[in-house]
């Protein structure tokens, strides 16, 4: 080959996709998709445009946030949250330790198997509001609601999480605790537990965290907590003591989240 | 290795003494906080209620059989606007995400002292607000709808899709950015042959997986007037109508199990 034969070829940025029916086809049905979407959606500009003012309004609310006004409902309100999220992790971690030695397979025989992971796919295929809206039909409204609540999504997410790491822990240690005549639970207590023990450690303050989050929400349909004081703010129209409301969640959510963060830093 | 005298005897221990003094302090410590959170939950709690719930419950599940299929056909539109919430959400989520991630990535900031700071505390609020009460606030400045479901989906996302592609973009090897710098590339060249590609299989996942989680938050706007199915979810617990809730619930179920089984497929098919 001559450099004159290479000369015309210029270079071209290889494409994402390489199967080029494939591109095509996914850029043509998303195409045809979004042009669907945005048809079929209505939206009702007259009364965005009416909401225009309401909305400069409630970002002026911002400037300032009006913390004194409702203060001692801001208190009360983030401080049920927070008793709600303490009891909602450590029960739901508690319930989930037993599901997800279930539903470890090099730990569990095949039909326990096969429960847990039911257990763990129903928990947490439904959103944390629909449950709530249930447990607060059952249990009236309040935090207790709330707790079960965020304790059903704990389970869910910590026993899947805790079970994927029994499965990836490493056999030779619980083996040679196995070869020294451990029973079972002395067997779990020394062979399995202490390997996953960072790991439990972080992902505890990890939905710590996320329950935090949720606990606002959840007291938007009743669950108790900070929620239902937003609620009420958003209600009755007074904007400048939600917006108080919610730099108190951001604020906490950020707390919790780095001290989580340096916590779990220090563990793992 | 730890060991107690007992008898005159060594026996292994797990901790030394200090150790294991601590493990109890904190044991003791993390008891006493939660009895403490316990009681004052305890006390805000109506028990009767609570005892009563079991039976409650099960008058709820006979309720709620057999769900109402005749009531399907009035679903379609709902669940279809549930859909595009959440993809025309995810979207708008991404396109605004990029630039937040750029400026706040470590290696790709304009202005770590200015720009930096700006974007991580975007990143921060919003991913410490649920859509719910993004929802919530959208519905009184837009009004009720569809508008309002896909703008909260989208202000929820910002933060969760800005986060973990800046976090995709610090990690990436420099050697090829120095390398594609090496051959007289401009800024916006050495973004998109060095960085671009490096992040681009991150960046599909990310989105495909916001959007997974999205089908299941779109599913509740309609609570607070968010539009989708949400919105006949609603109507027919205020209703008490329980076989329409059951067939509502059924059909969120699916959604989600097939929008968790694209994702994992896709990301699968990409990383």
């Amino acid at each position: 080959m001559t450099v004159a034969a290479l000369a015309p070829r210029r270079w071209k940025k290889p494409p994402f996709i390489r199967r080029a029916w494939l591109r095509w086809t996914l850029g043509l049905g998303a195409a045809a998709y979004l042009a669907l979407a945005l048809g079929t959606t209505e939206v009702n500009w007259t009364r965005v445009w009416q909401g225009i003012p309401r909305g400069a309004q409630f970002v002026s609310a911002f400037f300032p946030p009006n913390f004194v006004g409702r203060w001692s409902e801001i208190v009360d309100g983030i401080a049920e949250s927070l008793w709600m999220t303490v009891v909602a992790t450590v029960v739901g971690i508690a319930l989930s330790i037993p599901v997800a030695i279930g539903a470890a397979r090099n730990i569990a025989p095949a039909p326990v198997y096969y429960l847990c992971r039911a257990i763990l796919a129903v928990s947490r295929s439904f959103q944390e509001v629909i449950l709530a809206i249930f447990f607060v039909k059952l249990f009236g409204f309040g935090p207790f609601a709330g707790f079960v609540t965020l304790s059903v999504c704990t389970i869910g997410f910590y026993g899947k999480l805790l079970a994927e790491n029994i499965e990836d822990m490493a056999p030779a240690q619980a083996e040679a605790v196995r070869a020294t005549g451990a029973s079972w639970l002395q067997w779990l207590n020394y062979g399995v537990q202490p390997q996953v023990m960072p790991r439990m450690i972080g992902l505890g303050l990890y939905r710590f965290d996320i329950n935090f989050r949720e606990s606002a929400v959840v007291g938007i349909v009743g669950g108790g907590g900070i929620g239902a004081t937003l609620n009420t703010a958003f209600e009755r129209y007074e904007f400048d003591s939600a917006a108080a409301i919610l730099l108190v969640i951001i604020g906490i959510v950020m707390l919790v989240e780095y001290s989580s963060g340096f916590l779990r830093r220090r563990v793992q | 290795m730890a060991v107690a005298i007992n008898n005159g005897t060594k026996v292994w221990r797990r901790r030394e003494r200090g150790a294991q003094l601590a493990v109890w302090a904190a044991w003791l410590a993390g008891t006493a906080v939660f009895v403490y959170c316990w009681q004052l939950i305890s006390e805000a709690t109506i028990w009767a209620f609570v005892t009563d719930a079991p039976a409650q419950a099960a008058d709820l599940a006979a309720r709620m059989v057999p769900p109402d299929w005749s009531f399907i056909g009035a679903l379609w539109r709902p669940l279809w606007d549930t859909m595009n919430i959440a993809t025309l959400g995810t979207l708008l989520a991404i396109v605004i995400a990029v630039p937040v991630a750029y400026g706040a990535a470590r290696n790709t900031t304009p202005s770590v002292a200015l720009v930096r700071p700006v974007a991580l505390f975007l990143i921060v609020s919003s991913r410490s607000i649920n859509s719910l009460i993004w929802a919530l606030m959208l519905v009184t400045i837009v009004g009720p709808g569809v508008l309002a479901g896909i703008l909260a989906i989208a202000l929820r996302s910002i933060g969760f899709c800005a986060k973990l592609l800046y976090e995709a973009i610090e990690e990436i090897d420099e050697g090829q950015v120095e390398a594609v710098r090496a051959t007289g590339a401009s800024r916006a060249q050495l973004t998109a042959y060095g960085i671009v590609p490096q992040v681009m299989p991150a960046f599909a996942g990310i989105t495909v997986f916001r959007w997974d989680i999205n089908i299941r938050e779109s599913t509740v706007l309609g609570l607070v007037g968010g539009g989708g199915i949400g919105l006949p979810l609603n109507a027919a617990i205020t209703t008490l109508a329980w076989t329409k809730v059951s067939l509502i619930l059924l059909l969120i179920i699916a959604t989600v199990v097939v929008s968790e089984w694209v994702s994992a497929k896709v990301r699968h098919a990409i990383i």
